[in-house]
């Protein structure tokens, strides 16, 4: 920490270079339709850095992150979705001005919690609220009593699982399987033309790099050691007399809502929401783009989720059948082998040989100590 | 919503209810008790618990087919032998698993959770390379089919009974293991403790391996019951892991009593619920209750009193 208290002069490099790669080299190479997907696969990073401030740092390791990203989805699939169904755009349904899969489920007015998202000011309140209170609420019954580590993770995983079934289940609210297709346009500015998905994935790139000065705050500040310190050893920081579950609490609500934004990102990106992105099977799936990344780095996470899903696309396109023996054994290999992902073999491998290069830089950025490196996983 | 039910109507529906969730509370059970061996006893979270069952059921499948072209006369006996076989399979299976993957994670819980996710990636898409995307049914012999008449309105099929008969059978062999024998004596001092039992000369990482082993090869067994009840595909297995988890976190996890009894009172009120809703609200509801009875009583129901 030379330069500043948040930053030292590797992660402010690191932090360029992404922002570089980010906003000029991905933009001028790729089409725009690659382009669409790196911004599908950056809603992920969202996720992602979540994990890292909640898993990574905190040592909670939720499986429930799908409920975070599908809530924020749906509350801004729901503005769009109503913006999408005028009067004028709906006049053949037999009561025009609602959605249209409510209306083929016989809802003839539109529900009260629908009401609201006529706004866009609540929409983007509810983005970051409902998940945040959610959060809040599953974190407080939790943490409070106590209820951590492998039963935290089963829990969370209930709860994405009801959540799933809940939205399927309801049809008439919700848009069932299918989710909410068909949104158009943002205030009267259309989605869905390719100039439209430039500009969207500028202002997603810009947010992911508010979220990652956030998740480096959290980070440097006197929190984040406590959340480490509270990973390695939560009774003694307990006895030192930090109220532990708070501590928790926080860094699974900001977890939560950096989700949500990703989950809001996604709908206006990729122009539907749908409950196969809440359920258990991509928690977990956001879960191990952390994990490849470096369950430790915030960098690694962007990395680690850009690199898995295009790794997706490519194999998954060409080899539908190997691809998930890959995937499969991605896991387990990081596992295994480099509990830190990515980020770790950066650090212990590639970063000490520069360093040895460029003796005037100093060590390698905190966060991986050694003892972390070893057992990988929080003490439980 | 009582109201258009005569009384004797009332009685029969539970009945029925009643015993539908009695079906599901054996596959519950049958689920449960590996994974209770495994995570309760071991703390390793097995993800792929459900790919070791829907190995079994592929094993039944397998064995029933042979019967059925190379054995007629003795295809309604095949059975027997499928469970054997499908222990055998998922058994040996989770030994391998274990020498490989898992007892290098024993000091990380959460770790094991991704790894054997990654695993059953890897299995889910085995099953689909060697035995198609598609759902396969196995044959059931003639005896199993049909149902007993207990009353005018009440009928039970035999093959759920037979299931329960089967779920009986096996979680008294688990409880005369476990509690009974030199062995489950040995299972149950390594999960205490660790270092003590080595000192007095137990074998620990053999007896964590025959513990793995154990548990996922009563998920073959699991597996192959489930074959008389429902079609098997690579991806079913995914479907009840999360429920099997619930039953054995609410029961609390080390316990077998507590297993069998949240086994029952889950698919219970799941059955009885799903007769005056749509079956995903009844779903829905019940794992609201499981949940938030495990945020008043995180240890579960039957939690294990020891000294941490």
């Amino acid at each position: 920490m030379t330069d500043n208290r948040f930053f030292n002069r590797s992660e402010l490099i690191g932090i360029l270079v992404l922002a570089v790669f980010l906003v000029v080299v991905l933009p001028l190479t790729l089409d725009v339709f690659r382009l669409n997907l790196v911004a599908k696969y950056l809603t992920y990073a969202f996720v992602a850095l979540g994990l890292v401030i909640c898993w990574g740092y905190g040592g909670i390791l939720s499986l429930g992150q799908g409920v975070f990203f599908g809530l924020g989805g749906y509350c801004m699939a729901m503005f769009l979705k109503l913006e999408a169904s005028s009067v004028e755009n709906t006049k053949i349904q037999s009561t025009p001005g609602i959605p249209d899969f409510m209306d083929w489920n016989q809802i003839t007015s539109l529900p009260l919690f629908w009401q609201p998202f006529h706004s866009l000011t609540f929409t983007i309140l509810a983005i970051i609220l409902v998940p945040g209170i959610f959060a809040l609420i599953i974190g407080t019954a939790m943490f409070k009593r106590r209820v951590g580590g492998t039963y935290f993770a089963i829990i969370t995983q209930a709860v994405a699982a009801i959540l799933t079934i809940l939205i399927v289940g309801q049809q008439g609210y919700t848009g069932g399987i299918n989710g909410m297709t068909d949104l158009r346009t943002l205030k009267g500015w259309d989605i869905r033309p390719d100039h439209a998905k430039v500009v969207l994935y500028f202002f997603e790139v810009g947010c992911l790099l508010v979220c990652i000065m956030i998740a480096q705050f959290v980070r440097h500040s006197k929190l984040g050691r406590i959340l480490v310190a509270m990973r390695e050893k939560e009774d003694r920081v307990r006895f030192s007399g930090y109220s532990v579950a708070n501590f928790k609490i926080f860094a699974f609500c900001i977890a939560a809502v950096f989700a949500a934004i990703g989950g809001a990102m996604f709908a206006l990106n990729v122009g539907f929401m749908s409950p196969s992105f809440v359920g258990i099977v991509p928690s977990i799936e956001m879960v191990i783009y952390t994990a490849v990344g470096g369950r430790l780095s915030i960098l690694g996470a962007v990395y680690g989720t850009l690199l898995v899903n295009f790794a997706k696309t490519s194999l998954s396109e060409t080899f539908p059948e190997l691809w998930l023996f890959g995937l499969g054994g991605l896991f387990i290999a990081v596992v295994l082998a480099f509990p830190n992902g990515l980020a770790g073999i950066w650090g212990d491998y590639v970063q000490p040989r520069i360093d040895r290069l460029m003796p005037s830089r100093k060590s390698k950025p905190d966060g991986w100590t050694d003892s972390s490196v070893a057992d990988g996983a929080p003490a439980e | 919503m009582f109201g258009d039910y005569s009384l004797g109507d009332l009685g029969s529906i539970f009945v029925m209810q009643g015993f539908a969730g009695l079906i599901l509370f054996s596959v519950y059970v049958l689920m449960a008790l590996g994974l209770a061996i495994i995570f309760g006893q071991m703390g390793v979270i097995n993800m792929a618990h459900g790919e070791f069952m829907i190995l079994g059921a592929y094993v039944t499948w397998m064995t029933s087919s042979f019967f059925q072209s190379y054995l007629p006369s003795l295809f309604s006996g095949y059975f027997f032998l499928a469970m054997i076989l499908a222990f055998i399979a998922s058994g040996a299976l989770g030994m391998l698993v274990e020498w490989v993957l898992i007892r290098h994670l024993y000091k990380r819980p959460l770790d094991t959770l991704l790894a054997t996710w990654g695993l059953s990636l890897i299995l889910q898409q085995a099953y689909r390379s060697v035995f198609g995307a598609r759902e396969v049914g196995v044959e059931l012999p003639q005896w199993m089919l049909g149902s007993l008449h207990v009353t005018d309105s009440i009928e039970v099929p035999i093959n759920g009974v037979f299931v329960m008969c089967l779920t009986l059978l096996i979680t008294i062999s688990v409880a005369y293991v476990m509690y009974k024998s030199r062995w489950g004596r040995q299972v149950r001092a390594v999960v205490q403790n660790r270092i003590m039992a080595g000192a007095v000369g137990i074998n620990t990482e053999k007896v964590d391996r025959y513990t793995f082993g154990l548990g996922c090869g009563i998920a073959g067994i699991a597996g192959s019951a489930f074959t008389m009840i429902g079609s098997t595909g690579p991806t079913s297995g995914q479907l009840y892991i999360v429920d099997t988890f619930l039953v054995v976190v609410f029961g609390g996890a080390a316990s077998l009593v507590g297993t069998i009894a949240s086994a029952f009172s889950i698919s219970q009120t799941q059955s009885t619920l799903e007769f005056f809703m749509s079956g995903s609200m009844a779903k829905v509801l019940t794992l609201l209750a499981v949940v938030g009875i495990l945020m008043l009583r995180p240890q579960g129901l039957f939690a294990l009193k020891v000294r941490k």
